[in-house]
């Protein structure tokens, strides 16, 4: 029975790799980027077998496997994926190799620690996203804060100290809370089930039972780690900085994955554990992800740097995830779900294209470009579908997603009014204000820097990086079903979750 | 041919693909423009095919869905990639691919030579894919995926000439201007489109119109859809207040401005409203106030183009002015006489603008006619074919406007208020004046351009399709006689469309019983009107100029006042554009964000480092130190907690 090892051995992947890298010469640089490439790789080929292994009309957790780790409190080394967290699985596996092959010319000091970090973050990684165990969870979540705290404090740019310790400190800020509501949560199981433990399936099935005015504060404190995470308005000051200073490989992976496993623990526990709390919270947090929206957009325009620019907008595009989580209606979940793996890619082409420039000119601004298009008319191509993917045009992916969680949240029973729909749609116009500002910005008009005329167009692996990620861009707009599908049950089952009749009966 | 529609949108994307791909790589201009043209060729003759298919049907079987695949499916909501081939979508269907096609093949002699010529005919092929697929498509979220690619095409086009300036700006200020206008309307079409799903658990058209008419749904809620769907419509089709894109979407090719912003694009509000149209006969508020917005739109913007000197600008407004036309059928209930019109329009109004096209090439990019006079005699046929357009427009019997706009007219007059019919021939008469300025300054009187200018007639690839759609422009009214000349068979194009309106007509019971005669006398005064307006416009324009420059410098106020438009774009400027983006900047990023709320967050961290400041001596000042040790804390603190248990 492979099935029962695969995600073990999904995890075993990059970390066995990671260790093994440590015994290659370190002046063997290439030699390093073809490990790196080829372990992370070789992930993604086991994830794609995961995702057949899967059985996605089944729904629930599967290919899980289980071992008693700290047996009289039961704590478990408990993995597992459902089609929430398979998608998820997928995107890091999917880009993590691309991010290491656009590193391979702009990392040229200490590859093989780079390597190494980027293999770690992908463990940690996965890791928050196959646990089953929250004791596991929290590992994990803190774990891979610190190689990215490395790939930000050593391969940044010049305020990158300051901007990997803000990281560091406002996301284990979130965490220490977490951390207490979940050992709170273990104690309170073992009065109801007569054992400690930490194994979030048996933690579900309690979960009606905890009282409602305890759940309002083990929500407030999940949800704080988490919200500084995605980030929610106004907890997301310390992401311009961050993807700033970031090498792009780091930006890449931070907007792509990290952010999301903000709204993943949202999901994966806010949701199904605090279920009335969740309910009561909903228009406040959607209230908030609502500013994020137009706020994030609005910020965003009048940016001068091209990577602020694109972090401003990750604010209002994971507003959009956030409203579609607690709109808490099959549509807009669905949309949510949908809209993370958006992001992830829509995002991530972006951050990987204002690398490709920087790598050229070494700078950012706005202000130094103009004009290029004429010069490298393949990068203003990309660049132009990346802004399109981004702004929501219809028959890419990002349509799909915000559409599906606007309409969603028209229908939320606990959004119980038009205004949260009707304001959040206002933010389609926004984001085509700030992307073809840019985009006419840096790519249309006259020349004026002339040190533009002699950049070159993007190269083969650039070409083929960018191409990797459109394929899907498109594929989900206009095949969305292939997507939707594998996290269709597991969504309808958080919202049964949500209002299964012994919550709604209890309050 | 009905089952092979999908071919329409299939061939113009792949004619996009492979310019697009290949289109800069092939030096050779025929092999990109021979494959731009034939797919869009092909398409035309599909639909012709499909058209004649439909129309041996049985009149109540005229519909047939084309069920291509899932698009998007989650929960309730099933979406549809599917085309609806009727008799609405077929009459757009021929005029999209028809004139489409022809301004094609006018595109390879007018972007002779030019750079982007393989860019151009991507973007081309691609305008088409995302208009067929607005027209076809057999629900809300195909039309609005038509709708916004339309919209792309039509940005790409508008700044197709990139690195250029345009009046005070740019071209690409142009094009971004129009995105974003247009995404304003798509606001609120996107929100009736919820309401729509909200209302009626669907968004098949069938589905919805069948549940619109059987349902019993409170007014309200009508109200609140019509009017969001309208919005859309006022971007799309630049109305009031949101018209000041199309003017300046001029900065694109001129072959553009003829297919996407005069004979295509610009009408794709009138069709949506047509199609919804029983949505609309159940808001009637709405439809009153579609009626308000079009006769307001067409007035002022026929007031601008009476003294604009540009070419296309006069064009352009004449455009925003026409479609207020169509809007004002729409809104008092002649849902026929609107679609007529924009048939008819696109006829002469594509003509209009490829005739300005072939004057700009031979005066070598020149536009403004004050700088043009006497050209008849150089662009013989340009000239006539332009004259036959401007007579169109203005309404001159037997050619095609004459019948579109008198029924227009009609309908308005009818529907029993008489200051609709008042604007609409007001609209007319001021019409006829700019249309007759334009000609009389381009074509007759002297010539006022200089010795460096050679006017040349255009090559047969660009006259042919003057030819061709003069011809149209002249004949295309007489399949919508009205029933006073026609006698019994009645107006063959209100037949064709009736069983789409019926449902919506049924609601409205418009048309109470006026004698013929009346509907006569109308037309008479209106036909006198408009002659004397054309022959007031040759006296000024070519007998003797004074009196316009008298007119001018009496009226200054005025004349400025309509030369700057109103002034619109200025009032935007000041009372939206500025204060968002300063306010972005200066409220929202440099103090909201930087002071508040990081100053708040930097403040707290600079508080704990003071605290702590007592126990800096440990302090390493390695970071990643730190973040270890911290590590460490975590790990045992938890287990403290745990094994105290």
């Amino acid at each position: 029975m492979i099935n029962n090892y695969l995600i073990t051995f999904l995890l075993a992947v990059p970390l066995a790799g990671a260790l093994l890298l440590l015994l290659i010469n370190k002046d063997k640089e290439n030699l390093v980027r073809y490990f790196g490439l080829f372990v992370s790789t070789l992930a993604f080929i086991i994830s794609i077998i995961i995702y057949a292994g899967y059985d996605s009309a089944k729904g629930g957790f599967q290919l899980v496997e289980k071992q008693m780790w700290i047996s009289n409190l039961h704590i478990s080394y408990n993995v597992g994926v459902d089609g929430i967290s398979l998608l998820l699985v997928l995107l890091t596996t999917f880009l993590t190799p691309l991010t290491l092959l656009s590193s391979w010319k702009s990392i040229n000091k200490k590859v093989k620690e780079f390597t190494f970090f980027m293999l770690l973050l992908e463990l940690g990684m996965l890791g928050v996203f196959v646990s089953l165990d929250l004791f596991l969870f929290y590992i994990f979540w803190e774990a891979m804060l610190i190689p990215m705290y490395f790939i930000i404090g050593i391969w940044g740019g010049p305020r990158r100290i300051y901007a990997s310790i803000k990281f560091f400190l406002f996301t284990m800020f979130g965490s220490l809370l977490m951390l207490v509501a979940i050992v709170w949560l273990a104690v309170y199981a073992s009065g109801t089930l007569g054992h400690f433990t930490t194994n979030l399936v048996e933690l579900y099935s309690i979960a009606p039972t905890i009282p409602y005015g305890i759940q309002l504060w083990m929500f407030l404190a999940f949800a704080l780690s988490f919200a500084i995470k995605v980030p929610i308005f106004p907890l997301h000051t310390w992401l311009p900085d961050a993807h700033v200073e970031a090498p792009t490989a780091g930006s890449v992976i931070l907007a792509g994955v990290l952010l999301k496993m903000g709204t993943y623990g949202l999901l994966r526990f806010c949701l199904p554990l605090f279920p009335q709390a969740a309910i009561h919270f909903a228009p406040y947090i959607s209230t908030l992800a609502i500013i994020g929206i137009i706020y994030g957009a609005l910020v965003a325009m009048v940016q001068k740097d091209m990577k602020k620019l694109v972090a401003y907008s990750s604010v209002a595009h994971l507003g959009f995830v956030v409203l579609g989580i607690f709109a808490m209606t099959q549509e807009s979940v669905q949309g949510a779900v949908i809209q993370m793996v958006n992001h992830g890619l829509s995002t991530g082409a972006l951050f990987l294209l204002v690398g490709v420039i920087y790598d050229r000119m070494h700078t950012r601004l706005i202000s130094d470009y103009g004009g290029i298009a004429k010069i490298v008319p393949v990068f203003a191509t990309f660049f132009m579908i990346a802004s399109l993917s981004s702004i929501g045009l219809p028959g890419l992916n990002g349509f799909v997603g915000e559409f599906l969680i606007l309409l969603g949240t028209f229908k939320s029973p606990v959004l119980d009014s038009w205004w949260f729909a009707g304001f959040a749609t206002s933010g389609v116009i926004f984001a085509a204000v700030y992307l073809l500002w840019l985009y006419q910005r840096v790519f249309f008009g006259e020349v004026k820097n002339p040190k533009v005329n002699e950049l070159k167009d993007m190269n083969k692996r650039e070409i083929f990086i960018l191409s990797a990620i459109f394929v899907f861009i498109i594929w989900i707009g206009i095949y969305p079903s292939t997507f939707l599908k594998i996290s269709e049950t597991s969504t309808k089952k958080v919202i049964e979750q949500v209002f299964s009749p012994v919550n709604t009966g209890s309050k | 041919m009905v089952q092979l529609i999908y071919l329409t949108t299939l061939l113009p994307l792949l004619g996009f693909l492979f310019n697009g791909l290949f289109g800069s790589k092939i030096k050779n201009e025929k092999i990109i423009g021979i494959i731009g043209s034939s797919t869009i060729g092909i398409s035309f003759l599909i639909v012709v095919g499909a058209f004649f298919q439909t129309l041996s049907m049985p009149v109540d079987q005229r519909q047939t869905i084309v069920n291509l695949f899932t698009w998007i499916k989650v929960g309730n909501l099933d979406v549809n990639v599917s085309y609806q081939v009727d008799q609405l979508s077929l009459l757009m269907g021929l005029i999209v691919t028809g004139v489409g096609f022809i301004i094609h093949v006018y595109s390879i002699g007018y972007m002779h030579g030019d750079k982007g010529f393989g860019r151009f005919f991507a973007y081309l092929n691609l305008f088409i894919f995302a208009m067929m697929n607005l027209v076809l498509g057999s629900n809300f979220l195909l039309l609005f995926l038509g709708w916004e690619g339309v919209g792309l095409c039509s940005y790409l086009l508008i700044g197709f000439w990139y690195d250029r300036k345009f009046e005070k700006s740019t071209t690409s200020d142009a094009a971004k201007k129009a995105f974003i206008v247009n995404r304003i309307g798509d606001f609120g079409f996107l929100l009736g489109i919820f309401l729509i799903y909200l209302t009626f658990g669907s968004l098949n058209f069938n589905d919805v119109f069948a549940r619109a008419a059987s349902l019993n749904i409170p007014q309200y809620v009508f109200n609140f859809i019509a009017l969001f769907l309208f919005i859309g419509a006022m971007g799309k089709s630049a109305q009031i207040p949101l018209y000041i894109w199309l003017p300046d979407a001029m900065a694109g090719p001129t072959p553009v401005s003829a297919l996407i912003h005069a004979a295509t694009m610009v009408t794709a509000g009138v069709y949506m409203v047509a199609r919804c149209s029983i949505i609309y006969a159940s808001a009637p508020a709405i439809m009153e106030f579609v009626a308000i917005i079009g006769a307001l739109t067409a007035i002022f913007a026929a007031s601008i183009a009476l003294v604009q000197n540009d070419i296309k600008k006069v064009l352009a407004y004449s455009t925003v002015s026409q479609l207020g036309y169509m809007f004002l059928a729409l809104g008092v209930g002649a849902f026929s006489a609107a679609l007529f019109h924009v048939m008819t329009h696109a006829f002469f109004k594509a003509l209009l603008f490829l005739g300005a096209g072939s004057v700009i090439h031979g005066m070598h990019d020149e536009q403004n006619i004050q700088n043009y006079g006497g050209l008849k005699k150089y662009m013989p046929k340009t000239y006539v074919t332009f004259l036959i357009a401007s007579l169109a427009i203005a309404g001159i019997p037997p050619l095609s406007g004459f019948f579109s706009k008198d029924e227009i007219l009609w309908s308005s007059y009818a529907d029993g208020n008489i200051i609709y019919w008042l604007i609409g021939v007001v609209t007319a008469l001021l019409t006829a004046f700019y249309m007759f300025r334009l000609v009389s300054l381009t074509f007759d009187g002297k010539e006022r351009f200089g010795h460096d200018k050679h006017p040349h007639e255009s090559p047969a690839v660009m006259t042919i399709p003057l030819i061709i759609l003069a011809v149209l422009a002249a004949v295309g009214g007489f399949i919508g006689i009205p029933e006073i000349f026609s006698g019994e068979h009645g107006n063959q194009f209100d037949n064709w469309l009736e069983p789409i309106f019926q449902p919506a007509q049924a609601k409205i019971a418009m048309f109470g019983v006026h004698s013929s005669l009346e509907e006569i006398v109308l037309m008479v005064v209106t036909l006198v009107g408009v002659i004397g307006s054309i022959y007031a416009a040759r006296y000024i324009y070519i007998k003797n100029i004074k009196p316009a420059e008298k007119l001018s410098k009496r009226f200054n106020g005025v004349y400025n006042l309509l030369l700057n438009k109103y002034y619109v774009d200025e009032i935007y400027d000041a009372s939206v554009v500025t204060p968002i983006v300063k306010g972005s900047e200066i409220v929202l990023w440099k103090f909201a964000d930087i002071k508040i709320i990081d100053g708040l967050i930097n403040g707290v961290a600079n508080l704990i480092e003071k605290i702590s400041g007592s126990i800096r001596k440990i302090q390493t000042g390695v970071a990643q130190f730190y973040a270890l040790i911290m590590m460490l804390g975590i790990v045992a603190a938890l287990f403290w907690i745990i094994l105290s248990l």
